[in-house]
C-alpha cells in the first residue's frame, strides 16, 4: 500500500485538532452514532471509511454542526475544536462553520460567476478590505484549489458551466477562501470521473500543508492514497481508528479486515 | 427467462404476436383519447373566443353625427355680455332645440325627403348626452356663442343599433321613440356622410352612464378602480405572502402548529370568494368603518383571497431550490438568513413572480366578493379625485362593471358587457404573458 501514496510531506502531525468524546447521534428513533471517541490531528488527512449507512457522513456533519439544520437530529457527547466544545451553548454555529469548511458529495457551485462563488465567503465574513484585496483572495483560493489556470480567463462566466471535476475543485477553492482550519469532505469524488478524481486527490494532499482534512470515502484505494489516518465505521460504531498503513495492512478488528477484503459492505 | 416470454411462440420478428397487438392497440386508443380531449378543449376555446369577439367588438365602434350647430346668442346668452354665470343658467333643455334644428337643417340641405317635418322629430336620433356635451363646450369657451360650430355628437343607441344590425324595422315597430321613418332618414344621412361609425375611445376611457344612455357608457372609471385595487393587493399580498412562505419553508420548526397552519392555508385557498366578501363587509366596513364601495376595501378583501395563492406558489418555488445550494451557503459559514436571501430567494424569484401575477390576475377577474362591499351596483360615473381618492372614493371594478351592464334592460348594454369582457381578457392575457416572459427570463439552471 505504501507505494500507492502520493507524496510525503514534512509537516507536524502531532497536534490534535478535533477531539470527540462519547458522541451519540439520534435521528428520531434511530440511533445513528453510538459512543464515538476519536482524535483528529492537525495537518493530517483523516479518512472515514465504512459501508453505506454506517454513520460516517453523519459523524462528519457533526463536526461543523451541519446536523443542526435537521430538526429530528439530536447530538450528545462532546466534540472539541482546539479544546473548545463546539456544542456549547455559547458557540454560534455560523462562526464555527467559517472555521470548519465543508465540501459536499455533489459539486454545488452557486449559480453565479466563478468569481462570485469564491468571493461570497470572504464577503460575508468581511475578510477583504477592498476590491483589490478580494481579487487577491479569489486568485489565491483558485490557485490553491488547483483550478486557476483553467478558469483565469473566464472568472465572470457562471460556475455551473464548468465540468464536474472543475466544479468540485471550485467548491474546494470556495471552501478554503474563508481560511478555515479544518476542511470536511463528504465523498468529494463520488460524482467525478477517474481523471478528475486524481486531480482532486492530489489537491487534497496539498491542502494538508495548511489544514486538517477529514474525508469520507467509499473507495478504499482513495483512503489508502490520500490519508494518513483512517477510521472504520460500522453500524454506527467507530470500530477501528489508526494509521492508514496499519488499518489496511494489519487491521486489529475482524470487521475491519472483512470490510477491507470485501467480505462485508 | 420469465414465464410469459417462454410462452410466446418463437416466430419471426416481423409478425406481431397477440400480446403485442393488444398492447399497441391499447396505446393507440389512449393516444386517440388524448387527442380527442385536446381537440374538444380547443373547440370550446374557439367557440368562446368567437362568441366573445362577435358579440363584443361592436362596443368598440360608435355612431356619431357630424353636424354644424348655430349657437344662437338669443337662446344661450340673452344679455349678450358673455357673463359665465348667465350662460350657466341655461340648462341642457336650452341646447336641445339648437341641435335638433341643426340636424333638421342639414337634412333639408342634403335634399333628403322625409315625412319627419319638424325639427323636434330629430330628437330620436340624438343621444341624451348631446345637449350636455354642447353645454360643457360652451361653458368652457363662451366665445363660441353666436358662431356656427361643427360638433361630433353621439347618436342615440337606437341609431347605433340600427347601423350595427341590432335594431331592425321589425323591432322598431314596438319602440315608441323611434319609428321606420327615422331609420330611413338614418340610411340617407349615412349615405350623405353626416352619420358615421368610428372607433370609440370613450368606451375604453369613459365613465359609466345611466341606464337610458348606453351609447355613452365606458369602462374607464372602473378600470381605474381595478387598478387601485390591484395596487393594494400587490403591495400587501406580495410582501406578506412571501415573508410568510419564507418563514414557514425555511425557518419554522416542523411541529403540529406549523402543520395546522399549513393545512389551513391550503383550506383558505379553497374558500369560496363570497365568504371573503362577507368577511370584508363585517371587518373592513362595519367594524373598521372604511368607506363603502371603495377600492381600498376591495383591495383588502382581494388581498385576503390572493394570499393563499401567493403563499402556496412561493413555497413550491422555494421547495424547488435544491437543498445543495443551502448546504453550500451554510458550509461556507453563511447564516440561515444569508443563505435564504443571497441564494435561495433569487433562485425562487421567477416562481414567486409567476405565482404573484397569476394571483393578481385571479383577483382582477373576481366579482363575488365585490358584491358584498358595494362595488357591484355602484354606478361609476366620475373619475376618482387624485391618488388617495383612487383608494377611498367609491368606484366600481372591471368585472363588477361588466356584471352591472349585463343586468341592464337595454340590449345596447348587452354589447357593452361583451366589450368589457374583451378588455378584461386583454388585461388577463397581458398579465399571463408577462408571467411567462418573467419565468423564461429569470429562470436559471443549477
Amino acid at each position: 500500500m505504501n507505494d500507492m501514496r502520493l507524496t510525503r510531506r514534512d509537516v507536524d502531525m502531532n497536534d490534535i485538532k478535533i477531539s470527540a468524546k462519547g458522541v451519540q447521534v439520534h435521528y428520531g428513533d434511530t440511533h445513528a452514532i453510538k459512543d464515538v471517541n476519536v482524535d483528529i490531528r492537525d495537518k493530517t488527512v483523516t479518512a472515514f471509511i465504512g459501508p453505506s449507512g454506517c454513520g460516517k457522513s453523519t459523524f462528519l456533519r457533526c463536526l461543523n454542526r451541519m446536523n443542526d439544520t435537521i430538526d429530528i437530529c439530536r447530538v450528545t457527547g462532546e466534540i472539541a475544536l482546539d479544546g473548545e466544545d463546539i456544542y456549547d451553548k455559547r458557540v454560534d454555529p455560523v462562526q464555527l462553520r467559517a472555521k470548519v469548511g465543508m465540501v459536499f458529495q455533489k459539486p454545488n457551485p452557486f449559480p453565479k460567476s466563478i468569481y462570485d462563488n469564491i468571493a461570497y465567503g470572504p464577503r460575508i465574513h468581511g475578510l477583504a478590505k477592498n476590491k483589490a484585496d478580494l481579487d487577491d483572495i479569489v486568485e489565491k483560493s483558485l490557485r490553491r484549489g488547483a483550478i486557476w489556470n483553467e478558469v483565469k480567463d473566464r472568472l465572470h462566466s457562471p460556475g455551473t458551466g464548468l465540468s464536474g471535476g472543475q466544479q468540485q475543485r471550485l467548491c474546494i477553492a470556495r471552501a478554503i477562501a474563508t481560511e478555515p482550519e479544518v476542511l470536511l469532505m463528504d465523498e468529494p469524488c463520488s460524482a467525478l470521473d477517474p481523471i478528475a478524481t486524481l486531480q482532486v486527490e492530489e489537491l487534497i494532499d496539498e491542502l494538508r500543508e495548511n489544514f486538517s482534512v477529514v474525508i469520507v470515502t467509499h473507495s478504499m484505494q482513495q483512503a489508502a492514497r490520500v490519508s494518513q489516518k483512517t477510521a472504520f465505521f460500522h453500524l454506527g460504531n467507530l470500530v477501528e481508528y489508526g494509521d492508514t498503513e496499519q488499518i489496511f495492512t494489519n487491521p486489529k478488528d475482524e470487521r475491519t479486515e472483512s470490510y477491507i477484503t470485501g467480505r462485508i459492505g | 427467462m420469465t414465464e410469459t416470454s417462454m410462452n410466446t411462440p418463437s416466430g419471426s420478428l416481423f409478425a406481431q404476436d397477440e400480446r403485442t397487438k393488444k398492447r399497441n392497440a391499447a396505446e393507440k386508443r389512449f393516444r386517440m383519447f388524448g387527442l380527442a380531449a385536446i381537440a374538444t378543449g380547443l373547440l370550446f376555446l374557439v367557440i368562446l373566443l368567437t362568441s366573445i369577439l362577435s358579440s363584443g367588438l361592436g362596443a368598440f365602434q360608435q355612431t356619431f353625427i357630424n353636424v354644424p350647430v348655430y349657437l344662437d346668442e338669443a337662446k344661450l346668452d340673452k344679455n349678450g355680455n358673455r357673463d359665465i354665470e348667465d350662460i350657466k343658467k341655461v340648462s341642457t333643455f336650452g341646447y336641445n332645440p339648437l341641435i335638433q334644428q341643426a340636424i333638421f337643417d342639414s337634412v333639408t340641405e342634403q335634399g333628403i325627403e322625409t315625412p319627419l317635418a319638424k325639427a323636434k322629430d330629430m330628437k330620436a336620433l340624438l343621444s341624451a348626452s348631446a345637449a350636455a356635451q354642447l353645454r360643457d363646450d360652451v361653458i368652457a369657451n363662451p366665445d363660441l356663442i353666436g358662431q356656427t360650430v361643427t360638433f361630433r355628437i353621439l347618436a342615440s343607441a337606437d341609431v347605433d343599433g340600427y347601423l350595427k344590425g341590432r335594431v331592425t324595422r321589425e323591432s322598431v315597430a314596438r319602440d315608441k321613440n323611434t319609428d321606420a321613418a327615422h331609420l330611413d332618414l338614418v340610411d340617407e344621412l349615412r349615405d350623405a356622410g353626416v352619420i358615421k361609425k368610428s372607433f370609440n375611445w370613450a368606451f375604453i376611457t369613459g365613465a359609466d352612464a345611466s341606464e337610458s344612455r348606453p351609447e355613452q357608457a365606458g369602462m374607464g372609471v372602473s378600470m381605474v378602480g381595478s387598478f387601485f385595487m390591484m395596487l393594494v393587493v400587490l403591495f400587501l399580498a406580495l410582501p406578506i405572502g412571501v415573508a410568510a412562505s419564507i418563514y414557514l419553508e425555511e425557518f419554522a420548526p416542523q411541529n403540529k402548529w406549523t402543520d395546522l397552519i399549513e393545512v389551513n392555508i391550503s383550506n383558505l385557498a379553497a374558500v369560496p370568494s363570497i365568504v371573503f366578501g362577507i368577511l370584508g363587509l363585517a371587518v373592513f366596513i362595519q367594524f373598521a368603518h372604511l368607506p363603502q364601495s371603495a377600492p381600498i376595501v376591495g383591495g383588502l378583501v382581494l388581498t385576503l383571497m390572493t394570499l393563499p395563492t401567493i403563499i402556496i406558489s412561493t413555497r413550491a418555488s422555494l421547495k424547488a431550490v435544491p437543498p445543495s445550494i443551502r448546504d453550500a451557503a451554510l458550509g461556507i459559514g453563511a447564516s440561515k438568513m444569508q443563505s435564504v436571501f443571497h441564494h435561495v430567494l433569487p433562485l425562487a424569484m421567477p416562481g414567486i413572480l409567476t405565482g404573484t401575477i397569476i394571483g393578481l390576475a385571479q383577483a382582477l377577474g373576481e366579482t363575488a366578493p365585490l358584491l358584498l362591499i358595494g362595488m357591484v351596483g355602484y354606478i361609476a360615473t366620475d373619475m376618482p379625485d387624485g391618488f388617495f381618492g383612487g383608494f377611498l372614493d367609491p368606484n366600481s371594478a372591471m368585472p363588477a362593471q361588466i356584471y352591472e351592464w349585463a343586468k341592464r334592460a337595454d340590449p345596447a348594454y348587452y354589447e357593452r358587457a361583451w366589450g368589457g369582457i374583451i378588455i378584461l381578457l386583454v388585461f388577463l392575457l397581458t398579465m399571463n404573458i408577462i408571467a411567462v416572459i418573467l419565468r423564461r427570463r429569470f429562470e436559471r439552471r443549477w
